[in-house]
């Protein structure tokens, strides 16, 4: 049913988002960890300090089949409804667009009336995602103002090219892939806009069959994977511009443009370097019409024992900081930045974008140090800060630390374990664990985060 | 004053057409917003007020056109018809037309209004105004009420001919239209913000759609 009203979660203007109420529930990508024979779910948890169940798992809803491996997922329907060229505020924020990645099976959860108990309401088989779109592995989805934008990975049999295809936002039916032109692109990973620009830019990653085994050191070292981004005209639907990082800056993943629609500029991480194992987080710009790119923070790699390195690393004697997710808070003004490797968490003033100033970090887990939770202070913790979300206040910021299944095995061999932790965010910098939050898994392992009512990467906005 | 009611039923629909933020004053603020700049809303609002002017235009265009061949009761049941139905499908349906893009020059925000108004079908809701069938020149003294208001007032609807009865028609529209939409534009804009939406956008899908059906079935009994 159509509202009389906008949905109470749609906000014209990031800066009017910060001023939404706290969230209550943060809704979790749990897969089975291998060896394991559940099927995957998506977690509810308390994230309500006033609550008796604060920091614990509430509610799940498991899907109907094996082996989805869920990364990323989103809302149907966000602040970009509000949008003036394409209105309908009044659906709701209400059901979950869920990609398996490696079983190409989307899934619709309804998180209405009880959040705490979703259900699935509608499946979308890999074959009808296969015929109607020619693309498999979904992997990121975005609510834009006229529909929903999936990327995939790669084709059905797993090679390229990958890309953006779209689904009806009423009755999520597939409605072909986006891409009229797609000039150079072949690799896909993350995608985001600049709504006032009418510009889209996506990232690479590899490949479905050259990922899906595990990273492979030989295309690694070949810089076979991906180094560019490419920017699109979202409205012509036309490759524009490529842009290239250089070959050895290998596995270009997140996308964080300025939330703000006047801005025209955005941050994206890279994994790790070729050179010297770092890894860095670009500024893209348009300068002059054209769009252009900064590296402006770079993260070295720690020198380390062999012993305590995976036989991947070993030969390197230092661990990557391994910087696999970025977000950025709905005010553009602090940066956050996983290390997945060291266990590094770090907050970056990007009020300059062209100068990031660190503001903040903490430490926990990673492949070497295995650093506890002060929860747990003598429990070490496996895996690293990995996906990150950060409250629309930009007040308070959750991360998990599970990365994509194949790969967990590969740089955590002892197992990369589960959990979820949460920050909380000074006004002027500064984070600080809350000791009270501390989400452990022993059945799941935990990676994308949503917040109930939205977060700082799942809406966008058409007014500053 | 009998004559003046059809206009000011004209220019009063413009008016609530103007209201709608789905139908052009929105996009103008944005504009604005975007650009940092007053001159941007009101450079959206000519090309705006241009398609939505087209969109019912069109419309009226139609209704004058087919009221010559058609009998008068064929004519009602039909616009009744097409009412009724479009209201009732947007109402299950209620698709929002699928344009993408910001930035906008003329050409495109005259098309972009003409689609948003016609999706809305936002001439149908004229057509109970202009159904009554063309006055007859060679009989006028079959109509004694009108010849006498005609000669009265002389801004009656049946004192025009067709084309500048569209013409005149389009234009008091027009007006009421551009007046709510750069108003509220320039008022949003300038002075209230847009976490207005919020609170104050209504949906006027809705009620539309139902006035729509509503007036389609009172066509049949005028």
């Amino acid at each position: 049913m159509p509202l009389l009203r906008p949905d109470p979660t749609f906000y014209p203007s990031p800066r009017l988002a910060m001023q939404a109420p706290p969230e209550k529930h943060a809704f979790v990508a749990a897969l089975n960890p291998p060896g394991s024979k559940l099927n995957d779910a998506i977690l509810v948890v308390d994230v309500d300090p006033g609550s008796r169940t604060y920091g614990n798992r509430v509610g799940q809803v498991t899907l109907p089949k094996f082996g989805d491996e869920l990364h990323h997922f989103g809302w149907n329907a966000c602040s970009s409804a509000l949008c003036p060229y394409a209105p309908h505020p009044h659906v709701e924020r209400r059901y979950l667009v869920v990609p398996g990645l490696r079983s190409s099976r989307l899934h619709i959860i309804d998180t209405k009336p009880d959040p705490r108990k979703p259900k699935v309401v509608k499946v979308i088989e890999p074959e009808e995602v296969f015929a109607r779109a020619n693309y498999s592995r979904p992997h990121t989805i975005h609510c834009g103002p006229e529909g929903i934008y999936v990327s995939a990975l790669g084709a059905p049999n797993g090679d390229g090219p990958g890309g953006i295809f779209m689904l009806d936002c009423e009755t999520f039916d597939i409605l072909g892939q986006w891409e009229m032109d797609r000039g150079p692109q072949f690799l896909q990973y993350d995608f985001w806009w600049h709504l006032g620009f009418d510009a889209l830019l996506t990232s690479e990653w590899g490949t479905p069959n050259m990922i899906e085994s595990g990273l492979q050191p030989d295309l690694l070292l070949g810089s076979k994977y991906g180094h560019q981004m490419h920017v699109w005209d979202l409205r012509r639907r036309r490759h524009i511009q490529a842009l290239d990082l250089g070959k050895e800056q290998q596995m270009v993943l997140e996308m964080r443009p300025a939330h703000n629609p006047t801005k025209a500029y955005g941050f994206a991480c890279v994994v790790v370097s070729l050179k010297d194992l770092s890894a860095s987080v670009w500024l893209w710009h348009r300068n002059n019409g054209a769009w252009d790119l900064k590296k402006v923070i770079e993260i070295p790699a720690e020198p380390a024992d062999p012993a305590k390195l995976p036989p991947l690393l070993r030969d390197f004697k230092a661990v990557p900081p391994l910087v696999t997710d970025i977000d950025l808070s709905l005010d553009d003004k602090f940066l956050y930045v996983s290390c997945w490797g060291t266990g590094q968490f770090l907050q970056y003033d990007v009020s300059d974008p062209f100068n990031p100033k660190k503001t903040g970090s903490v430490r926990i887990g990673g492949i070497v140090n295995r650093t506890p939770h002060p929860k747990n202070p003598n429990q070490p913790l496996a895996g690293g800060p990995q996906m990150v979300e950060v409250s629309r206040d930009g007040k308070r910021v959750y991360f998990t630390n599970s990365l994509y299944a194949a790969w967990d095995e590969q740089f955590y061999p002892d197992g990369v374990g589960s959990w979820m932790v949460k920050l909380d965010a000074g006004r002027n910098g500064g984070i600080t664990f809350d000791q009270n939050f501390f989400v452990e898994s022993s059945d799941y392992r935990v990676h994308q985060v949503r917040l109930e009512g939205g977060d700082s990467s799942s809406d966008s906005f058409c007014f500053p | 004053m009998r004559g003046l009611w059809p206009w000011l039923a004209v220019f009063g629909l413009g008016v609530f057409h103007g209201i709608n933020p789905a139908m052009g004053w929105l996009f103008a603020v944005a504009l604005g917003l975007q650009e940092q700049k007053r001159a941007a809303v009101l450079r959206a609002l000519p090309p705006i007020a241009l398609g939505h002017a087209l969109s019912i235009g069109v419309i009226v265009a139609a209704v004058l056109l087919v009221r010559i061949s058609l009998p008068h009761r064929a004519l009602k049941i039909a616009a009744a018809g097409i009412l009724f139905a479009f209201g009732l499908y947007r109402l299950i349906r209620s698709r929002h037309p699928n344009w993408v893009g910001m930035r906008v020059g003329f050409g495109d925000l005259t098309l972009w209004s003409f689609i948003m108004a016609s999706a809305h079908g936002a001439g149908l809701m004229l057509i109970p105004l202009f159904l009554r069938p063309a006055p007859s020149p060679l009989a006028p003294g079959t109509r004694p009420m009108d010849s006498h208001m005609h000669s009265t007032c002389g801004f009656g609807f049946d004192s025009f001919s067709s084309p500048s009865l569209l013409a005149v028609s389009v234009v008091v529209h027009t007006c009421g239209y551009l007046l709510v939409t750069g108003l509220l534009a320039m008022l949003v804009y300038e002075k209230v913000g847009v976490g207005i939406l919020r609170r104050a956008w209504f949906n006027m899908d809705l009620f539309w759609m139902l006035a729509l059906m509503v007036t389609g079935m009172f066509i049949l009994f005028i």
